[in-house]
């Protein structure tokens, strides 16, 4: 922590428009700015960074590790200050709060972590009641808000437990009874999962999803992984080398990623594989036409016609099936297919363009890996 | 039974042993009591520290490291004035914990201070997260935390103390490791040496095991 921080800069007088009616934005970040100078290098670890997230709403920050993620999150409860731009966490200006009001705003707003950071000297009880003993709760309400918490995440017959006697999905979850314990409005995840097993991951995700409705909690995670983006978020945003490179809703973002890196993202989750012999194995294409391998994505009204059989007679093109998939993201489904298209190179490219006017999504891919061209490059 | 333990041998080897006893568990205290709030100022200072703090941690460090550099004889020596101060005299059991106390306290700080290194920041981040103050943190989370390391601490520095007060002789202040030197050495009585290194190693091995059995105690990992 840095004591000798620069006074807190006056909040700018507009914090970036709020979109959509009803109360502003529980958080609002606006134009963040850090740097680190250590062993001579400076990063930036924010770069004007700027965000909103709605009362209610499970929002997702992806990225590489050094991508500043941890950074930003850490600035909503001030625990790093911004070097210059504004937080205003559920309408109040947290830069211009000294440290005993900040102290109490921190106490609104819980945070889980990737290590748990559970006190090993206190029981699971005690954990829990740490926030509440600090914010100087009496005795009676701490052990029936306590109770309650543990509760909420199902543990209520490991009160008496130690942190070293839990497994790793119930030390997170006495962190989240802990970050819920004084009530909290919002819940920071800092990589909330990412020291768990897949099984156990499902778990904590689906607990944090149900709190959120239950609670009418604000959630704002962090993660590397597209799988959590995926399971639990309303909307995302991918950060690289300190700033947003891609916000949006999750469906739109997975289905229609624009920057190559959440492409990369995106295709670690729902992207195809196909092993090198397959494609090898696919026949050469005709004297004066053009084999070409596409990846087509599916959402939309237009999802469910016939469209590949309906280009073939259209385009008088053949076209192989290579792989196929359906899948959902924030209950929306949508199809994925590899195809490869052989014909005149002229009628590929209108083809991919009828495709395009339909709401498809096409990207050519490059074989073997499918990885997409946009890519490689 | 035991045909050169006479009984002013032997009341001379209770009263050595109470004045030892006295000694180490005075310094002991005294140790703790200053050390601790030393530790917790040096780890606080230090770098990325709750409250970052060059000017103090650096200085503090150095005087600690003085000390704790000196030997012990030389430092004994050489706060005379000091011990008159505090204690009315420069001779005497009494007389001798002030510069053991002095030694041990260093000591004992820097080793507190690594207990506190070791103890996870996530943990004190956490702390931080749910608006617990810096005082609350040091109280809350550091000490019990470190708990093990500091228990840990308190028998080295006993058990150090113990081979420290034999030198307390040179000062008058008497205590196992001088009668060891006055009668086994002085007086040409093997017998009485080897009762007194007898004494001191069972007097080690009791404290270390009383140590160890602490720490597993309030050891929750």
């Amino acid at each position: 922590m840095s004591v000798s921080a620069a006074a807190p800069a006056p909040p700018p007088a507009q914090p970036g428009a709020v979109t959509g009616a009803g109360p502003g934005p529980a958080i609002d970040l606006h134009d963040l700015r850090r740097l680190f100078t250590g062993r001579g290098a400076a990063t930036k670890a924010l770069d004007g960074v700027s965000l909103q997230v709605a009362p209610g709403e499970i929002f997702g920050i992806v990225g590489r590790s050094g991508a500043g993620k941890s950074t930003l999150i850490r600035c909503v409860n001030l625990l790093e200050r911004p070097d210059s731009g504004a937080v205003r966490v559920l309408g109040e200006d947290l830069l211009g709060l000294d440290g005993t009001a900040l102290r109490e705003r921190r106490r609104r707003i819980g945070m889980v972590f990737q290590h748990f950071n559970l006190l090993s000297s206190r029981t699971v009880a005690d954990n829990v009641a740490f926030p509440l003993e600090v914010a100087g709760v009496p005795r009676a309400e701490r052990a029936q808000r306590v109770a309650e918490a543990l509760a909420l995440v199902g543990l209520a017959d490991k009160a008496g437990a130690y942190p070293a006697q839990l497994s790793g999905g119930q030390k997170q979850r006495v962190g989240i009874a802990r970050a819920l314990a004084p009530r909290p409005r919002i819940l920071l995840c800092d990589e909330a999962t990412s020291a768990l097993d897949p099984e156990t991951t499902q778990e904590i995700l689906a607990l944090i999803k149900r709190l959120r409705d239950q609670l009418d909690l604000t959630v704002l995670l962090i993660t590397h992984e597209m799988a959590v983006v995926k399971e639990i978020c309303d909307r995302v945003a991918v950060m690289e080398r300190g700033q947003v490179i891609e916000e949006g809703r999750v469906f739109d973002v997975f289905t229609r990623p624009r920057h190559p890196t959440t492409r990369r993202f995106i295709a670690d989750t729902i992207g195809h594989f196909i092993p090198p012999g397959t494609v090898a194995r696919l026949p050469a294409p005709r004297e004066g036409e053009e084999r070409r391998l596409l990846q087509v994505l599916f959402a939309g009204p237009n999802s469910t016609r016939a469209v590949i059989s309906e280009a073939s007679r259209r385009f008088a093109l053949d076209l192989d099936i290579i792989s196929g998939r359906i899948d959902e993201i924030a209950g929306e489904p949508f199809g994925l297919m590899a195809l490869a298209a052989y014909g005149s190179p002229e009628q590929i490219d209108a083809a991919t363009a009828w495709f395009t006017e339909l709401g498809l999504t096409v990207t050519p891919v490059d074989a073997p890996t499918l990885q997409t061209k946009a890519e490689a490059a | 039974m035991i045909p050169w333990l006479t009984p002013m041998l032997e009341q001379l080897f209770v009263e050595a042993a109470i004045e030892t006893l006295t000694m180490v568990g005075g310094a002991a205290a005294i140790a703790i009591v200053f050390g601790l709030p030393l530790a917790l100022l040096l780890h606080a200072t230090d770098r990325g520290g709750l409250a970052q703090n060059g000017l103090v941690n650096r200085p503090l460090g150095l005087l600690i490291n003085a000390v704790r550099s000196t030997p012990f004889i030389i430092l004994m020596v050489a706060i005379v004035p000091f011990t008159r101060l505090v204690a009315g005299t420069s001779i005497g059991t009494g007389a001798a914990i002030v510069p053991l106390a002095l030694a041990s306290t260093a000591f004992i700080a820097r080793l507190f201070e690594t207990a506190f290194r070791e103890v996870d920041r996530g943990v004190v981040e956490a702390a931080r997260a749910m608006g617990a103050t810096r005082l609350q943190i040091l109280w809350k989370v550091l000490v019990p935390e470190a708990m093990p390391g500091l228990i840990a601490a308190v028998t080295v520095t006993l058990v150090s103390l113990v081979g420290y007060s034999a030198m307390a002789g040179a000062v008058g202040g008497g205590g196992l490791g001088d009668l060891g030197i006055r009668f086994g050495y002085q007086r040409f009585m093997p017998e009485v040496m080897a009762s007194v290194v007898i004494v001191l190693i069972l007097f080690v091995q009791g404290l270390q095991s009383l140590g160890d059995w602490l720490v597993r105690r309030v050891r929750r990992r």
